[in-house]
């Protein structure tokens, strides 16, 4: 997995590729709590249009992420999600609780 | 061994060796037969299981033995299963509580717990067993048919 942050003011886009798996998800979630908790960014946006697996652990990272955000009164967003990231995302009903955009121009624009 | 043994995999738990697994399981899958759906389905289950023995059974230790078999499932006459596949994974950490098998409730909006989860709904058959000192996961998937109770 690769994950490189593109920073404006008030937001940053992770972009990510790869997998995101018990071996690199420790990565992302230290990106994302580092954006999130210690910096709170007001907007924190995910691009997944080339992640092509997600584990749970990735799940795990990504739900921690949003309870920061949650915690910290600022947003979390994932865009570009595979068959595969909305398939884990959807067994573990969480495809509703994240604000989820098909393109980064919609995640911009919310 | 079983004329239906189709692949044999003995791995180190090694997260590295992770993409490795599920590389080989994409084309597996797709050589027997299956649906891309089912495939991802697969693939996720026997992921998320390796991920289990790394993580539980030997306790993040690298360097300890997984063995993985996939065995052809034939379709048997009068039955109205047809033909499938079956993944026995084998570990030799501690014996697992059986009371930590059941995975959490998802009305719960947390981190970790669903690997279990995602296994119990990726495939048809889930079985853990314990004999002479090893885990064992049975895994089953069919390329048609609905879906049999889960067992633990």
């Amino acid at each position: 997995m690769q994950i490189s942050a593109r920073r404006t003011e008030n937001t940053t886009i992770f972009d990510v590729s790869g997998d995101i798996d018990l071996a690199s998800s420790p990565e992302m979630r230290k990106a994302l709590l580092g954006e999130l908790r210690e910096k709170r960014t007001p907007r924190v946006v995910v691009n997944l249009t080339k992640v092509r697996y997600i584990d749970s652990s990735g799940v795990a990272s990504l739900v921690e992420g949003l309870k920061a955000s949650r915690d910290t009164g600022t947003r979390l967003l994932l865009f570009g999600l595979s068959p595969s990231a909305r398939e884990v995302l959807q067994l573990s009903r969480l495809l509703r609780i994240f604000e989820v955009f098909e393109n980064e121009e919609e995640a911009l624009a919310s | 061994m079983s004329k239906n043994l189709l692949l044999k995999l003995e791995l180190l738990s090694d997260p590295n060796l992770l993409c490795v697994v599920r590389a080989t399981i994409e084309q597996l899958t797709e050589l027997v037969g299956f649906q891309a759906p089912e495939r991802r389905s697969v693939t996720r289950a026997v992921d998320e299981a390796l991920t289990n023995i790394v993580r539980h059974a030997y306790r993040g230790q690298t360097g300890r033995p997984i063995e993985i078999l996939f065995r052809r499932l034939p379709q048997r006459s009068g039955s109205k299963r047809g033909e499938g596949l079956e993944i026995l994974l084998s570990d030799r950490g501690p014996a697992v509580d059986p009371g930590k098998l059941r995975g959490r409730r998802l009305d719960e909006i947390k981190p970790g717990g669903l690997g279990l989860h995602f296994i119990r709904q990726s495939m048809d058959t889930v079985e853990f067993t314990r004999a002479r000192g090893v885990n064992q996961l049975r895994l089953i998937k069919y390329l048609q048919g609905a879906k049999e109770a889960c067992h633990s």
